[in-house]
């Protein structure tokens, strides 16, 4: 799916109830969803028939991942249940090595003769590709981990809650909003399953369970005389957590300025439905934004999409070489820049990591999907580019021997390739909360929650907005803005990073869909930071008239 | 072979529907071929064949519906998958909003199909990769392409008798081309449902060219410019606009068709009055199904007639809701365009400039369809009526309602995504940043 077809879904307006084509598997009921799949002996030996016809085939590498993805929407607006769907997608993906080329095939049969025939299919479309093969796969050496399972530390299965019971939370949530003064309210849960099982010809097979949430909610507040309206969408990340994540628990709430309640690992949606009504409201009267510079205090349900575009693209090995050129772009941090080993990406306190153990993200898994045990990694040490996102055919073009572990297929039906990690900025080192970036600010704008987001195809220039907007007059927040966009350059942003909140601030942000490839793929990552100070930024007005 | 006949569709169907005990049945089936190639850096990258079959059965009890799908057809696997959705419908809560099956329908007889197309072999995806690498490779240039085709089918029944059935075809490319300095790019897409249509060679050619033309881009002060947007420009920012004519969304007020006060802006002036803007499923250079996923049927229908809109999309629940009948959703756009090419177009402007491709548009304000996003690929500054220098790319912020109030003169159509879109120009079009990428 193209990732503008969900935004626009996500974006709850009316009508799209369709789920992404992507994501859909055959409808089953709730309960079918506990059903428990093959068991790993099963899938060992499965895995065992690709790998050994793949070799007989001539293949000198070969990879097999047997995936059952299940997932549960629920969708709902106003007082209504729209829609419950339970989905799930079984199948092999079978990716060989043959005269040097990649090949690959997937099938829905995933019986002895099914995986046969897939194999020969992938072994035989990699020797036709080799005739015009210019560049020969060379692969990074990876130890064989033999017979491992790894599994999301969830706290409550989703698959185990009832669905009545996540009707009545959305649906709450739902009132909360129009007790507060919303015309319009649509919510949504997504809640993700993907039991991943991964074999090589290296001798590793693997077992995952991997979970993700996504709470999400639009709320809409119309003042019709002036045939004005404002949405206000949730502040909610999703995650890789189980239902846990509904607890709400005030332990993980931060408390923000304006009474903005940040959430950490924890998200009250009833709450936040409640806050998002009164701000639509407010935001129907707020004042407009004059244009200039300020210093910005970014929020980390904000700042996540911006280190997500002007950091973790970027940094994506394959763009840099040209790979995705036709499709998403190239890259302004070329090797170059790269090799001279003093490339200031950002201000000296800047330091911005690729991890995909961060307990609670969307990109944590125990090994990547061919096989690489996950890692953490530095991209940006003070100020300084270090590294990028390379996988085992990538990593002996910047002369690396160890891949980094961030390959990624969105199902059993697509081939892997390099996917983004998550992509952190450390907190502080120095004691600060969000009160602390606000208090010496002489004209600022404090931003939380995701808006409109646009990047070039090289990554320098971008503009992006926000779900709410605060004005800061010496030290204090004044009151809402609208109209609001900052527009810069990737450099200068990160090099006019001032100062930046403790580890107690720090907080995840998340897509459950990063889209990239031809055909396209989608992949969940997320990106952690803590409230972030940017001085002298370019602020645009972006209201019209029409 | 996923590509059903018409009477293989319906024998599925019908068995399928034999098995249902709900108050109503509806079925879909559809099937595709499609095959693909990738290639970067002068060489092919990857490369892939897909073949899909789905039938979706939607059962419902009263106002409770549930939805099953399956992609095996022999009589046990129909049997399960329409008692699956009957028990997911049992299951479900009622939805208030729930419209029963449509009757029998009358559709026209589609042109979407070609034989061409669906005949294509991987042997010809490698020889539209060659037309880019060869050309690109003898003039220090780098391609990288995807080309993507299909053939399929769609087909649904459902018990109050409504029958339809379509085959269709669809080619997709596109191609960047960039200079092997880095200070050039150029691209080009293009699409059609007839292969025999496409010129890989012309359009490699056309996106080097730009590349080369592109080269060493001066940097001119962003601004309030006159602009000869090309199709492939425009498409993104009319998309948009034309995906926001929905009733409701307007009624609710919570549109940029809402009116003042309440209601709509059915038959009020939004636009230049040279605009007209209708969709056709029947247009010979960009035809489409002749019915909906719902079975509606689809017709020739004016949405802008002289700048004033004459049509909203209305549900069946809005319609009933309101009282009037259903309006589907258009399936393409064809936007009436004028005589001038590309060149007279030029050759007429004093000072602007002429913009290849607008990029990572994201909407910034839905009040207003104010849209954000960057030129790419091929800008010019023109200057007397002659191409004058490249530009770098800028970025813009610009609504599809102001810039076509902005109207300065249309120009011949092309055939873009499916749709039928002029060159224009347009006075004012609004640059806010300089961005530094090739």
């Amino acid at each position: 799916m193209k990732r503008r077809d969900f935004i626009q879904y996500a974006g709850l307006g009316t009508g799209a109830l369709m789920v992404p084509s992507l994501l859909m598997g055959s409808n089953i009921s709730a309960e079918a969803l506990l059903n428990p799949g093959l068991d790993v002996t099963t899938k060992k030996l499965l895995a065992d028939v690709a790998l050994n016809t793949a070799k007989s085939a001539g293949a000198t590498y070969a990879d097999a991942r047997i995936g059952r993805y299940l997932n549960q929407f629920v969708f709902t607006r106003e007082n209504k249940v729209q829609n419950v769907q339970n989905t799930e997608s079984f199948g092999i993906g079978i990716r060989v090595i043959a005269n040097g080329t990649w090949g690959f095939a997937s099938t829905n049969n995933v019986t002895e003769d099914g995986i046969k025939k897939a194999t020969m299919q992938a072994v035989a479309i990699a020797k036709a590709n080799s005739k015009i093969q210019k560049e020969p796969v060379k692969l990074a050496p990876v130890k064989s981990h033999g017979e491992v399972f790894w599994k999301t530390p969830i706290k409550k299965d989703f698959k185990n809650i009832p669905v009545s019971e996540k009707v009545e939370l959305l649906l709450s949530a739902n009132a909360a909003a129009m007790k507060n003064g919303a015309n319009f309210v649509n919510s949504a849960l997504f809640m993700v399953n993907e039991q991943k099982y991964f074999a090589s010809t290296e001798g590793s097979y693997i077992d995952q369970d991997v979970h993700r949430i996504w709470p999400t909610f639009g709320v809409t507040a119309i003042d019709r005389s002036a045939g004005k309206f404002k949405s206000r969408q949730a502040l909610s990340a999703p995650m890789g957590l189980g239902y846990e994540y509904m607890d709400g628990l005030d332990s993980e709430k931060i408390e923000g300025p304006a009474g903005l309640i940040g959430y950490r690992n924890s998200y009250d949606i009833i709450e936040d439905a409640t806050a998002a009504a009164k701000q639509a409201k407010e935001m129907l009267k707020a004042k407009s934004v004059d244009a200039g510079k300020y210093d910005l205090v970014l929020d980390p349900n904000h700042l996540g999409l911006t280190i997500h575009e002007s950091v973790g693209h970027p940094l994506e090995l394959d763009r840099v070489l040209g790979y995705e050129a036709n499709y998403a772009g190239t890259s302004f941090a070329t090797l170059d820049k790269w090799k001279s080993g003093n490339f200031k990406y950002g201000s000296d306190i800047v330091n911005l990591f690729a991890d995909k153990t961060q307990v609670g993200s969307l990109g944590a898994v125990g090994y990547d999907d061919e096989g690489v045990k996950t890692k953490k990694w530095d991209l940006v040490r003070n100020g300084v580019l270090k590294n990028y996102q390379a996988i085992r055919d990538q990593v002996h073009m910047i002369g690396q021997n160890e891949s980094h572990g961030c390959c990624y297929a969105q199902s059993w039906n697509d081939v892997q390739f390099q996917r983004m990690p998550n992509v952190s900025l450390e907190p502080g080192k120095e004691k600060y909360n969000i009160h602390d970036m606000i208090k010496d600010v002489e004209k600022g704008i404090y931003i939380a929650g995701r808006g409109s987001y646009s990047i070039d195809q090289q990554r320098y220039n971008f503009q992006f907005g926000g779900t709410v907007f605060y004005e800061i007059k010496n030290g204090k927040i004044e009151g809402m803005l609208n109209d609001v966009a900052y527009q810069s350059n990737t450099q200068e942003f990160w090099n006019s990073c001032v100062k930046i909140c403790d580890k107690n601030d720090y907080r995840i942000f998340g897509s459950f869909f990063d889209g990239k490839g031809q055909p396209s793929q989608v992949s969940a990552v997320s990106h952690g930071s803590s409230t972030t100070r940017f001085k002298d930024v370019n602020v645009i007005n972006t209201g019209r008239t029409i | 072979m996923a590509i059903y006949t018409k009477e293989e569709a319906r024998r599925i169907m019908e068995k399928a529907l034999s098995f249902s005990t709900a108050d109503a049945c509806e079925i879909n089936i559809s099937g595709s071929e499609s095959g693909n190639i990738r290639y970067a850096r002068n060489t092919v990258s990857t490369s892939g064949h897909r073949s899909n079959q789905t039938l979706v059965v939607q059962s419902n009890f009263g106002l409770k519906s549930g939805v099953a799908t399956i992609d095996e057809f022999d009589d046990a696997s129909l049997k399960k998958v329409v008692e699956r959705a009957e028990e997911l419908a049992k299951l479900a809560p009622e939805n208030p909003e729930f419209m029963p099956p449509l009757g029998p329908q009358t559709y026209d007889e589609s042109i979407t199909y070609s034989k061409a197309t669906a005949n294509i072999t991987p042997g010809y995806r490698a020889e539209v990769a060659a037309s880019s690498i060869n050309p690109a490779a003898s003039k220090d240039v780098t391609s990288a392409g995807f080309l993507n085709d299909s053939a399929g089918f769609s087909a649904m029944l459902n018990s109050n008798g409504l029958f339809a059935y379509n085959k269709s075809t669809n080619v997709n490319f596109t191609v960047t081309m960039r200079t092997n300095d880095g200070t050039g790019s150029g691209w080009v897409t293009r699409d059609f449902n007839d292969v025999s249509k496409f010129d890989a060679v012309e359009a490699s050619n056309v996106a080097i060219d730009k590349a080369i033309m592109s080269r060493e881009a001066k940097a001119i002060e962003p601004g309030k410019y006159t602009v000869i947007l090309e199709p492939a420009a425009s498409i993104g920012l009319l998309q948009n606009m034309f995906g926001s004519i929905d009733a409701r969304t307007a009624d609710e007020g919570r549109s940029f068709m809402s009116k003042e006060g309440g209601g709509n802006k059915l038959g009020e002036k939004i636009i230049d009055e040279r605009i007209n803007l209708w969709s056709d499923p029947l247009h010979p250079d960009v035809p489409t199904p002749t019915w909906n996923g719902q079975g509606q049927p689809l017709k020739k229908m004016k949405w802008i007639e002289n700048g004033v809109v004459k049509n909203l999309a209305y549900s069946r629940y809005w319609a009933k809701q309101k009282g009037v009948d259903p309006v589907p959703f258009p399936s393409n756009a064809i936007m009436d365009g004028g005589n001038a090419s590309l060149e007279d177009l030029i050759k007429s402007t004093r000072k602007g400039i002429l913009v290849t491709r607008l990029w990572y548009i994201r909407g910034v304000d839905p009040q207003t369809l104010l849209y954000t996003g960057l030129t790419r690929d091929g800008t010019f500054y023109i200057e007397n009526g002659r191409i004058k220098h490249p530009v770098k790319n800028f970025r813009f912020n610009e609504s599809p309602i102001i810039m076509l109030n902005n109207l300065e003169e249309l120009g011949q159509q092309v055939r873009i995504n499916g749709n039928l879109i002029p060159y224009m120009k347009v006075r004012d079009f609004t640059f806010t940043s300089l961005s530094d990428a090739v």
